[in-house]
């Protein structure tokens, strides 16, 4: 903390008055970058349909209540086939995010190519959003579950095998040292030394991801890849408004009761 | 002494399992195979449509590549333009939105009606996946980048304001009554017992926000909501598969160095 003298005696600042500019020019650079932002996305906007937006919403509101709940009856179908998807998704992701994060881990990676490869696995994998590898897949499978489980299942093998390999990396070191004391080979190594240290961590994602996964396929729908976002997406086209919050309610209502299993099965884990 | 037999050792050793009783285990691994076995039955996937789309599909993926940066130089630079700026200010706006929530949510902070309001508005905003709030954006704001703006900013809060709420509730209870006892009011309270605790880590978490804000971004132009979103549907609507694959390259990219500069960031502020 700098202290200035004036004549008035001592002064305490916070700051010296060189930090203090410095501390005031991020600020004007980054608020002018913010004003920029919004000047160009503003230029895009048809400010008309923002300003009439609020008589919007309270039409699109009370058309939708109350719920249609006799809509119920179809909705037992897509949110078998949604929970499907997350799970076997999950299921398709771990499965080969193992693998991708021991090729991916320091200490365990053949490589260091192998290493980079498995990096890029993971990145791409992560950047590319569900939705977007679910468009993809209705070309190649056709319209259906199949598309949107393995859309889920590649989006996820980027979050777990990611997860897994810091997990690798980080465990105690002298636990697989013992194991290759004894002359266990390679594969023994990792089988009795690393994989009982990771297999919690393992559990953990996956069920984290699962909960992830759950909230995720309820949208794939909107591309036709099954799930209760089909219905969803029909709704809304042809503004069945009571349907459309009916359906809201039921997505809320599963991603509230996946939240609950997930954190008891965690909080069982950990 | 001589007659003491020597000890037996057992000559095979097995692993403890994971789970200790071994009647959960079996129930959890029957239950597992039950699902399987039913999710996998019910799923309705159409082979035929299957084996007719994978010579397709290969067909799909040849057509990716070369990805072609050339031809539509123009409409991905634009895409891409209003994806980080729809990004950075949804953001911006969010976290300023989270603010005073995250400061009602936490539970050491706010009397209780106050807490279960904000705590509400944070898991009404959390249920719902993005792409569910841009469609909703879209009908009220039109098309455009305010809609994706506006239903980012909204995930943002859910995102955000739950994690200042954690922090807020963790803090150290020292600090915050040492100022209390100078005779601080509420803001400078917040201000100066609050904020430099939690600031380092939301400073870390903002940036990771950004960074699923722009891979979100790609997304929710898929139902109207601008950015390279929008740019991408309609490359693969034009079936121009080379251009779809530059614009997923170019996000892969763009995600990498976002996720290098969070985690510099990150280290540089802790």
């Amino acid at each position: 903390m700098p202290l200035i003298e004036t004549k008035d005696g001592p002064d305490w600042r916070r700051r010296t008055t060189k930090h203090e500019f410095m501390v005031w020019l991020s600020w004007l650079i980054g608020l002018s970058i913010v004003m920029y932002a919004w000047h160009l996305i503003s230029e895009k906007t048809v400010w008309f349909f923002v300003e009439d937006a609020g008589r919007q919403a309270i039409d699109i509101g009370t058309r939708m209540v109350p719920p249609k709940f006799s809509y119920m009856e179809k909705l037992w179908w897509p949110i078998w086939d949604t929970i499907n998807i997350a799970t076997l998704g999950t299921v398709i992701a771990l499965v080969i995010a193992v693998p991708v994060a021991f090729a991916a881990a320091r200490n365990t990676t053949p490589h260091t190519l192998v290493r980079a490869c498995a990096l890029f696995v993971i990145v791409s994998s992560r950047s590319v959003n569900s939705l977007i590898w679910a468009l993809m897949l209705v070309f190649i499978f056709g319209p259906g579950v199949l598309a949107g489980t393995i859309a889920i299942g590649l989006r996820s093998i980027g979050f777990c095998a990611k997860l897994l390999y810091e997990a690798i990396e980080e465990i105690d070191q002298s636990q697989v040292e013992a194991i290759e004391a004894t002359g266990a080979s390679g594969a023994q190594q990792i089988l009795f030394g690393i994989v009982p240290q990771v297999l919690p961590t393992f559990a953990g994602v996956g069920v984290f991801r699962w909960d992830i996964n759950i909230r995720e396929s309820t949208i794939l729908g909107l591309v036709g890849a099954g799930g209760i976002g089909l219905q969803l997406n029909g709704s809304i086209n042809t503004l069945a408004w009571t349907q459309v919050s009916m359906i809201l309610l039921v997505i809320l209502a599963t991603v509230i009761v996946s939240e609950w299993v997930s954190a008891k099965v965690r909080h069982a884990i950990i | 002494m001589t007659d003491q037999a020597a000890p037996v050792y057992p000559g095979t050793w097995k692993r403890p399992p994971l789970i200790k009783s071994p009647l959960l285990r079996w129930s959890i691994i029957l239950g597992a195979a039950i699902y399987l076995a039913t999710a996998l039955g019910t799923m309705d996937i159409n082979w035929g449509r299957v084996a007719e789309g994978l010579p397709r599909g290969e067909r799909f993926l040849a057509a990716f590549f070369p990805p072609n940066f050339a031809d539509n130089r123009g409409v991905v630079w634009d895409g891409i333009q209003e994806s980080i700026w729809m990004a950075l200010i949804s953001t911006v706006a969010g976290i300023i939105m989270s603010i005073p929530i995250g400061l009602g949510a936490a539970r050491n902070l706010a009397p209780r009606w106050i807490y279960l309001f904000n705590r509400a508005i944070i898991a009404g905003s959390r249920t719902f996946p993005e792409v569910i709030l841009a469609i909703f954006a879209v009908k009220l704001f039109g098309f455009g980048p305010f809609a994706g703006f506006v239903a980012l900013a909204i995930g943002t809060i859910g995102f955000y304001a739950k994690l200042l709420a954690e922090d807020i509730e963790n803090m150290s209870e020292e600090q915050a009554e040492a100022i209390k006892a100078t005779g601080a009011n509420w803001f400078q309270w917040i201000n100066y017992a609050i904020q430099p605790q939690v600031m380092p880590r939301m400073i870390g978490l903002s940036v990771y926000r950004l960074d699923i804000n722009f891979r979100e971004s790609a997304v929710v132009g898929i139902v109207g909501g601008g950015g390279i979103g929008a740019t991408l549907n309609t490359a693969f609507d034009r079936y121009e598969f080379d251009t779809a694959a530059a614009i997923l390259l170019v996000i892969i990219a763009i995600v990498m160095v976002l996720e290098y500069l969070s985690s510099y960031l990150r280290k540089w502020v802790q």
